[in-house]
């Protein structure tokens, strides 16, 4: 492979795929600069990325193993010229993942005995009660009370501190639970036995089964509708990439109950929470703080706690609750003045594209990073996965870059190079954290009439808990079951500060039976580290750090973070200017006019990478340059898109633009109810299409998604 | 395998403007041109007859991009009805569905084009088999984009009416509707319609206040066929206060709700029967205004039908409530005589009897507006409880905005309906209100408030039983409900802001004195054929010419007039002119 080397020039060097990294290599792709795009991960989008189930179940299997695995640094001296230096880079994330705990709580089919197999895999001490055959992989002390055969795996010397309480009593135990259950089973039959055979339905093997159209994110976020991402997505015309849902409920809890929070006009009209004089209140409150001259009414409670303003205006307890927790995303005590910014944000966004003011992304947020490096690619960019960057050379006298070496030991000169977070050992351990639950649960934690909700739920606590719930229509879970994010600002760890909502929320393995919440069909929890931006000191003037995912809903703190970093590296030009509609583009050699044509200026030069296997291009160069931007064929496994309906065999970006794909293009729905067609329900297409499938998705067999990167079969 | 060398590259190069736009203009030209030499051929075409498939198609094509030429339709249209007399019915059918799939097109197009729509519904009427559901779930889809298109509002109608979808499945869809947008009109209206269909308002039991000693028809003022039983009415009324409090400046759903509250119209009678012996003359009062000559009005006198000729109180009122007769002379003329008479309304099969007993000069039979609680406003005379609920709501939703119009009307319509001369004051103190909020409309709210009062005073008049109507002072500016007063002998309209006497007018048949001093009256028209007018009285107004006078000349009892503070009085003739046109003036005050 060694033959396979980069260009050894670039203007942008950009190491991680992540949100930040991807926008800035658009913008500096767009305007002309030369970006060669890196990630050491196999897959895009870093922590921003989202999994299979089978690909995140590897990725936490990777979490471990990869702090095993520290390289000595090399001795880059050799590549260096008189008066340089350089940074050395770490090769593994330093501010990385931690506390992840797995829960499994599917029931086996062919077993009556409802625990069934889990995997904990565990790096702070942990406890597992596990009652049918588990593995622990522990790196830190565990107790393993077992009742069928269990596995402990312990790393390094721990293995004395795990105690593990063997199998001995197992058998009876089991036996017993057994004779329990099928007596369960024969109670009459109520309403529930419905729900028991459909949640008995999907085991665990099913789950991984059908895990590829899982699509998990590591980060929950949002996009506001008038957020800072939607706003660059439109301008760019990155939007054509990407497809969007909108959120369709908000949701609090409330005295322990699920409630809808009504904050649109057609939700307060039909709202059965409020009695009507409170329903003029609400709309009254809401269009007051919509006024300009709010400023005026709160002066006097500016700094004060926003529940004490609330209060001032006499609104009664559920609507102080809904306004504060649901609508500010507030606590009690936040000062009146942002509360009431966050209120008029979010009434700001509402309507535009649906009922709520959030879109999310179909397939996953990790779409979005990919869409960013699609348009960097359009344009030029070069894109290596597994492919990372070892130092940095720096230019002594004047403290600037001026080449990387890349993990094949290649120098690579470069005017600016840009990094994601966690490259330099000498950074230190993060401060803020975010705590995350993923669940894959079996229902809706408010069920409704029409099915496919994509829900937002507040939580209100010490630390709020946000919950977002998927349905199978935003292509992120398989039909039967729902995918749940959960996220806080960690206390302890995610453990510690979700599971008690969890339980509260839904059943576990050891909830009563009759239960009407929905079931955890499996779990996850994991900190991870708040990115806010890069704390070290003295870096060369030209390199640049990104931030990683904050803990935010939006994402109004990535998009203004790239536009910083983009506007040091090229102060003088514009930041994602809207890109041109394929056919406008000019190929060398061709009449205008002529139409788009895929293949390049020097097209003879690249025959042997245009329909090659994914299988006979392992090797992360399978990047094309600007004339065949071809991310599809070129890099099936690592593939930024979900485009099943692009064929194969017209891998141009450029072509990729099918004219049914709802648009984000200037789509103002209040004025144009076409542009509404972006929401499958509302697909302006007269047809008697089926109104929960997206209109462009109709040919993707999403069994022909391309599966996310197997990090299992690496290494 | 050497990586490909990449050319170091700077921009992508874009077309310019002017490029594009050259490319664009291009396109259009030869996009015109195509068109242009389509449309000759079909022109051509249709002239010589020919009616085939490639018409069919250029049709299409011509159509596609311009959906709205309305020739070309019509040429498809005759087409198709050929190709109805000579193909198969399974030919036909899968001509009909391509026709329906190239509409779709056309509509996804132009959601408002009325050549398209209109296609639509012949091609759905003509089909052999058509699919309604499908085209109930296109209008479905087309109203989730667009929910006031009325194009589409209208084809469904045809479509729900053609395959009969059940009422309550289509009440439903109004719920969802009002449910994702309650400001549309459409849907609303749609639900009033639907409601009287699927729960209608029980048949009352015989009401205890019916007095049959009147020798009139059963009275049942309320016809049921249009109301909503209360059951379901007061889950309607929660509906649509949940829409209100929401929206308060929203009028669509306070449309919905006055149409709640209204009363069905009342039932078509005869009201009152009214003879006088000395001008031998019977006058008719109905409950709306008809035409007489085409009801089929008969009148019976003592057994004997007569021969009268019926004419309208105005010759202006070709419809009006009150028309009048002569009888043949000296019928009833004599006063020891006592004569029965009947008045039949054959077109609506009732009769109202009236008897003229011996000794007196003149008779009349009627319902009162008391008795007939004819001035409820538009509300229904639903139990007050009910009523008395909603002006609770409504004057809770007033506290929290006292400056809406929408809620301070609907607050004076129920108090109307509960107690019109109770809220009197406060009625006239919201008017104020809203002739301040909503100025734009203060003449709509002056004239309402008119009406209100005029009411009001009707009602006071019948309490008291006399016939005298007084209502000065009262900012009148205009003036209604002049059949109600078809008996009144003396109207005093004084001191208020009226400016004609309409034709309506005329309907005070019985009228003697007549006072509307200090008013703005430039106009005497409807002061015509009042056959027992003796005084007028017109101080300080607006009467400048002569010829304003000129109805009086048709009044022949006038004696005293009192014209002091008009214009016309500076006139140099006025003497002598006024004593030509009406010489039965004696008492003449200029």
């Amino acid at each position: 492979m060694a033959s396979e080397h980069l260009p050894s020039e670039f203007d942008v060097v950009i190491l991680g795929t992540g949100l930040v990294e991807s926008v800035v290599a658009a913008a500096c792709s767009r305007v002309g600069q030369r970006v060669l795009h890196l990630d050491r991960r196999s897959y895009y989008a870093g922590k921003w990325a989202s999994f299979t189930l089978n690909g995140l179940l590897s990725w936490i299997d990777e979490q471990n193993t990869t702090l095993a695995s520290e390289e000595q640094s090399k001795d880059w001296s050799a590549l260096l010229e008189e008066g340089e230096d350089l940074i050395g880079l770490s090769t593994r994330d330093v501010s990385p993942v931690t506390n992840l705990q797995v829960f499994n709580y599917t029931r086996s089919p062919c077993l009556l005995v409802a625990r069934s197999p889990c995997l904990l895999v565990a790096r702070s001490p942990c406890l597992l009660v596990a009652r049918s055959p588990c593995l622990l992989v522990a790196r830190s002390p565990c107790l393993l009370v077992a009742r069928s055969p269990c596995l402990l795996v312990a790393r390094y010397q721990l293995l004395r501190e795990c105690f593990c309480f063997s199998e001995e009593e197992v058998e009876e135990e089991e036996v017993e639970e057994e004779v329990e259950e099928e007596g369960q089973d024969q109670t009459p039959a109520r309403e529930t036995e419905q729900e028991e055979k459909r949640r008995k339905r999907l085991s665990y093997a099913e789950l991984l089964k059908e895990g590829r159209r899982f699509n998990i994110d590591l980060v929950s976020k949002l996009l506001y509708s008038r957020g800072a991402l939607i706003d660059l997505l439109i301008k760019s015309n990155v939007s054509r990439y990407a497809e969007f849902k909108n959120v369709t409920r908000i949701l609090t809890c409330r005295h322990g109950n699920i409630e809808q929070v009504p904050c649109s006009r057609s939700d307060v009209f039909s709202s059965r929470l409020l009695s009507v004089v409170e329903k003029r209140m609400l709309m009254r409150f809401l269009t007051s703080c919509l006024d300009q001259d709010t400023p005026l009414l709160y002066q006097d409670f500016a700094q004060r706690p926003y529940l004490e303003f609330l209060q001032h205006h006499k609104l009664s307890e559920n609507l102080q609750h809904f306004l504060l927790h649901s609508i500010s995303m507030a606590t009690p005590d936040t000062p009146t003045a942002t509360a009431l910014t966050a209120t008029r944000h979010f009434l700001q966004c509402l309507g535009r594209y649906g009922n709520t003011p959030f879109l999310f992304p179909l397939y996953g947020l990790g779409e979005i990073p990919q869409c960013f490096c699609r348009m960097c690619a359009v344009f030029g960019g070069i894109y290596c996965l597994r492919h990372s960057v070892q130092a940095v050379v720096v230019d002594k006298s004047s403290n600037r870059c001026k080449a990387v070496i890349d993990s094949q030991g290649q120098r690579i000169s470069c005017s600016h190079v840009v990094l994601e977070e966690g490259c330099f050992t000498q950074n230190a351990t993060p401060t803020r954290w975010v705590s995350r639950a993923v669940l894959i649960t079996d229902g809706s934690v408010l069920p409704s009439e029409a099915e496919q909700q994509v829900s937002i739920v507040t939580i209100p606590s010490e630390s709020p808990v946000r919950l977002v719930e998927l349905c199978p229509s935003s292509m992120t879970c398989i039909p039967g079951t729902h995918l749940v994010h959960l996220t806080c600002q960690s206390l302890g760890s995610a453990f510690q500060d979700l599971s008690p909502v969890v339980t509260r929320l839904f059943q576990t393995a050891d909830s009563d039976h009759h239960d009407q919440r929905p079931g955890v069909l499996w779990c996850f929890y994991f900190n991870m580290s708040e990115g806010l931006g890069s704390e070290v000191s003295e870096l060369p003037s030209n390199l640049f750090v990104c931030p990683g995912p904050d803990g935010s809903l939006g994402h109004d703190h990535a998009i203004a973070q790239a536009e910083l970093i983009f506007q040091k590296i090229l102060p003088d030009e514009d930041f994602c200017p809207p890109a041109p509609n394929p056919e406008d583009v000019l190929y060398p050699g061709e009449e205008p006019g002529t139409g788009p044509s895929h293949q390049g200026e020097e097209p003879q030069t690249s025959p042997s990478h245009q329909g090659e296997e994914p299988e006979t291009s392992p090797s992360p160069q399978g990047e094309e340059p600007q004339t065949s931007p071809t991310h599809q064929g070129e890099e099936p496994e690592t593939s930024p898109s979900h485009q099943g309906e692009e064929p194969e065999t017209s891998p141009s970006l450029q072509g990729a633009e099918p004219e049914t794909s709802p648009s984000l293009q200037g789509a103002e729905p209040e004025t144009s109810p076409s542009h509404q067609g972006k929401e499958p329900e509302t697909s302006p297409s007269l047809q008697g299409e089926e109104p929960e499938t997206s209109p462009s998705l109709q040919g993707a067999e999403p069994e022909k998604i391309p599966v996310q990167p197997e990090n299992g079969t690496q290494g | 395998m050497g990586l490909v060398a990449r050319q170091t590259h700077g921009r992508l190069k874009i077309k310019t403007t002017a490029q594009q736009e050259e490319e664009r203009r291009k396109e259009l030209e030869k996009k015109m041109k195509l068109y242009v030499a389509a449309r000759d051929v079909c022109f051509s075409k249709r002239k010589e007859g020919v009616l085939d498939e490639e018409a069919l198609l250029l049709t299409q094509q011509l159509l596609s991009s311009n959906p709205d030429f309305s020739t070309l339709w019509n040429y498809r249209r005759e087409i198709l009805m050929h190709l109805e007399t000579v193909r198969e019915e399974d030919d036909l059918q899968k001509i009909f569905e391509s026709e329906l799939s190239f509409l779709e097109s056309c509509l996804k197009q132009k959601p408002k084009s009325y050549g398209s729509w209109h296609q639509r519904g012949w091609v759905s009427a003509r089909m052999p088999r058509p699919d309604w559901a499908r085209e109930l779930s296109l209008c479905d889809r087309c109203l989730s984009l667009d929910e006031r298109n009325f194009h589409c509002w209208d084809y469904r109608r045809v479509v729900v009416k053609m395959s009969g979808v059940a009422v309550d499945q289509e009440l439903r869809f109004t719920d969802r509707l009002i449910g994702s947008n309650f400001s549309n009109y459409s849907s609303w209206h749609y639900r009033s319609t639907l409601l009287p269909l699927l729960h209608p308002e029980s048949p009352e039991p015989p009401s205890p206040d019916h007095q049959p000693g009147r020798g009139s028809p059963p009275p049942s003022p309320q016809t049921n066929a249009h109301r909503v039983c209360e059951e379901q009415l007061l889950k309607e009324y929660e509906l649509v206060q949940n829409a209100f409090f929401t929206d308060p400046n929203d009028q669509s759903a306070w449309f919905y709700y006055r149409w709640l509250l209204g009363r069905a119209e009342r039932e078509d009678m005869i009201s009152c029967v009214y003879v006088s012996r000395e001008e031998e003359r019977v006058a008719v009062g109905f409950s709306k205004p008809v035409h007489a000559q085409s009801v089929g009005l008969m009148l019976v006198l003592d057994g004997q039908p007569q021969r009268v000729e019926w004419r309208s109180v105005h010759p202006r009122l070709r419809h009006s409530p009150v028309w009048v007769c002569d009888l043949p002379p000296a019928t009833i003329s004599d006063i020891g005589n006592e004569h029965n008479l009947t008045v039949h309304w054959t077109e609506k099969h009732t009769h109202r009897d009236c008897a003229l007993y011996n000794g007196r000069t003149e008779s009349w039979c009627r319902d009162s507006a008391t008795d007939q609680e004819l001035f409820r406003s538009e509300l229904s005379v639903e139990k007050t409880s009910v009523l008395q609920s909603e002006l609770t709501s409504c004057n809770q939703l007033q506290e929290l905005e006292p400056l809406n119009k929408w809620c301070l009307l609907t607050i004076i319509l129920l108090m109307r309906a509960l107690d019109p001369l109770g809220y009197e004051k406060e009625t006239l103190a919201h008017f104020q209100t809203l002739k301040e909020v909503d100025s734009m409309r203060s003449a709509y709210y002056g004239d309402l408030c008119s009406k209100f009062m005029i009411e009001n005073t009707i009602l006071k008049m019948e309490y008291a039983e006399v016939r005298v109507f007084s209502i000065s002072d009262k900012k009148l500016s205009t003036l209604c409900h002049l059949d109600q007063l078809l008996l009144v002998t003396h109207i005093n309209l004084s001191s208020n802001e009226l400016r004609r006497l309409p034709p309506q007018f005329s309907m005070l048949q019985c009228l003697e004195v007549l006072e509307a001093d200090n008013n703005s009256i430039e106009d005497l028209e409807g002061v015509y054929q009042l056959p027992k007018l003796e005084e007028i009285s017109l101080k300080n107004n607006k009467i400048s010419k002569m010829e304003d006078l000129a109805p009086l000349a048709s009044c022949p009892k006038l004696r005293r007039l009192d014209l002091r503070g008009n214009p016309v009085t500076q006139t140099a003739s006025i003497q002598s002119d006024i004593a030509e046109l009406l010489p039965s003036v004696t008492d003449l005050l200029l």
